[in-house]
């Protein structure tokens, strides 16, 4: 199959990915990020837009997703099954597609308690593990869920998934990860990594299972900007693990903003030495404009042009 | 059990409002062993009510009485006539008792007294917890007794999501990770195997999302189709 966009050809070249991240704003002016999005042109391979992240009411995934094609550049397209039936899952990828997005991650979705309506229904129609192959068939197999089938043959996608060493059973997460790649991962990110030595004992384990051959790992990272922010991530987002040591780090630095950049480069650095790690996504939202230096000071530009 | 819970005294009073002679009854099966709608509960709620109208200078009154169970047409039919003094009824029951005493007695006005919260079990005295949502399709075999449906806060069918945590959903500390309960069951007898399927999306229409449901038992009807 040839790759369908230019993150697959990256990874399927063996070339260590980075996928830059961004949030789209509670209101239909997406200037900023637009702005931000051109600043890390030539620093992301593509770019992951958050589907209502945390559960927050914001212009869509695909609506951005539409922008960021026409300035020409790759959106990695976020679908989460907290708000969406497979109707309109299924209908949403095909709308995607039609306008060239290539990029699925597939997603489960914060609980809607933590957003800004918590008295939505949390829909879960499909879980994301059957998202993931609900991508696949549609693509692989020309079948919705229901057993129809699609009247043309979808073009190749690239499908994503999430993965967090950091969540319990931690014994289990590499199983679960051979579980998203049975289920049609291509490629997976994680949730960002801060506890590098937990991180170090999933690889082993995923190592060990051959996992990191059957699909493109990519490590999920973020720059602390301060230490309201590091306690924020410590104590409220779910899943996530700040070590204190970092707290204290940054804490004992001059310039905190500039100690939580050194994480932020240290990390990738660390990562790229991992076997089988074979990217980097970073999730600076809120601080996208440091990206770009990031991805120069770990080394990893210019990116490669594979045109 | 169908658990439930009173509804708040200023609730219940302001949709008495229009009514002078009101009969609070209480249901004797599910929402008595809750400790919410029985015989006790409907008693301490006449008494409620009559206090504050007492203190608000109003002229209504409340009665009690109790029934074994509203959502069956052959005890409400018992207590027809006496319930036929009243202006409004203020049942106790479950949202099945309250509807069934509104379809049998088409000419009274039967209100509901209770928020219905779930079908679950006494965790420990004084504690409820839900544990089955009635999804007309049951999955405890593939997960050994422990339902993803319900308690997994998404109704995940293929293990626990990235926010498990300790043990614990992301929703709340005071909620166990079903799918964590799930694994240490599968490991214990040592079927954890079943993890690794990949579940297929789950037909939902045999759920509330296939429209209202009803059960047709031929081999247990009346001939007259009563």
């Amino acid at each position: 199959m040839n790759p369908a966009s230019n993150l697959q050809k990256m990874l399927d070249g063996g070339h260590f990915a980075v996928s830059g991240e961004l949030g789209p704003p509670k209101s239909a002016d997406i200037s900023t990020l637009k702005h931000h999005a051109e600043d890390m042109r030539k620093h992301v391979d593509a770019y992951n837009i958050t589907d209502n992240q945390t559960a927050i009411v914001r212009t869509s995934s695909i609506g951005v997703a539409a922008t960021l094609m026409q300035m020409g550049l790759e959106p990695t397209v976020q679908m989460t099954v907290r708000d969406r039936n497979r109707i309109c899952l299924q209908s949403d990828l095909l709308g995607a597609v039609s306008f060239g997005v290539r990029n699925f991650l597939c997603l489960q979705g914060d609980h809607a308690m933590f957003g800004n309506e918590p008295g939505s229904k949390n829909v879960n129609d499909i879980d994301s593990m059957q998202l993931l192959e609900t991508v696949k068939n549609m693509r692989d197999k020309n079948v919705f869920i229901g057993g129809e089938e699609l009247e043309h043959p979808l073009p190749p996608v690239f499908i994503g998934a999430v993965v967090n060493p950091f969540a319990d059973p931690f014994e289990y997460r590499p199983y679960r990860l051979a579980k998203k790649i049975a289920a049609g991962a291509q490629f997976v990110q994680t949730q960002c990594i801060f506890d590098i030595d937990r991180f170090e004992k999933w690889m082993e384990k995923v190592r060990d299972l051959g996992l990191h051959k059957k699909v493109h790992i990519i490590g999920g990272v973020t720059p602390i900007k301060s230490i309201g922010a590091a306690r924020y991530m410590q104590k409220n987002v779910s899943g996530m693990i700040v070590p204190e040591e970092l707290i204290t780090r940054i804490k004992g630095s001059e310039d905190k903003k500039k100690e939580g950049l050194n994480i932020c480069v240290e990390t990738i650095q660390r990562l790229r030495e991992i076997e089988g790690v074979a990217g980097v996504h970073v999730m600076a939202i809120a601080w996208e404009e440091v990206v770009p230096e990031i991805v120069e000071r770990a080394g990893l530009y210019p990116r490669p042009s594979l045109d | 059990m169908i658990v439930g819970e009173r509804k708040p005294l200023a609730e219940i009073a302001a949709m008495l409002e229009p009514f002078k002679k009101v009969c609070v009854l209480g249901c004797g099966t599910c929402v008595t062993v809750c400790l919410s709608g029985g015989e006790k509960e409907a008693a301490e709620t006449v008494a409620a009510l009559t206090l504050l109208w007492q203190k608000e200078g109003k002229s209504s009154e409340a009665n009690s009485l109790t029934m074994l169970r509203q959502c069956e047409y052959e005890y409400i039919d018992d207590l027809a006539a006496k319930l036929s003094e009243y202006d409004a009824v203020l049942s106790l029951a479950c949202g099945v008792g309250v509807q069934t005493m509104t379809t049998r007695l088409q000419d009274k006005i039967v209100l509901p007294g209770l928020n219905t919260t779930f079908m679950g079990y006494p965790l420990e005295q004084g504690v409820w917890t839900e544990n089955c949502l009635g999804c007309g399709n049951c999955v405890l075999d593939l997960t050994m007794g422990i339902c993803p449906i319900t308690r997994c806060s998404k109704s995940m069918l293929n293990g626990p999501c990235g926010g498990s945590q300790e043990g614990k959903c992301e929703v709340s500390k005071d909620v166990d990770c079903a799918w964590q309960l799930i694994y240490d069951r599968l490991i214990k007898l040592d079927l954890l195997h079943r993890m690794e399927t990949v579940q297929p999306p789950k037909d939902w229409s045999t759920s509330h999302h296939g429209g209202v449901r009803t059960t047709v038992r031929e081999d247990v009807k009346l001939e007259s189709g009563q």
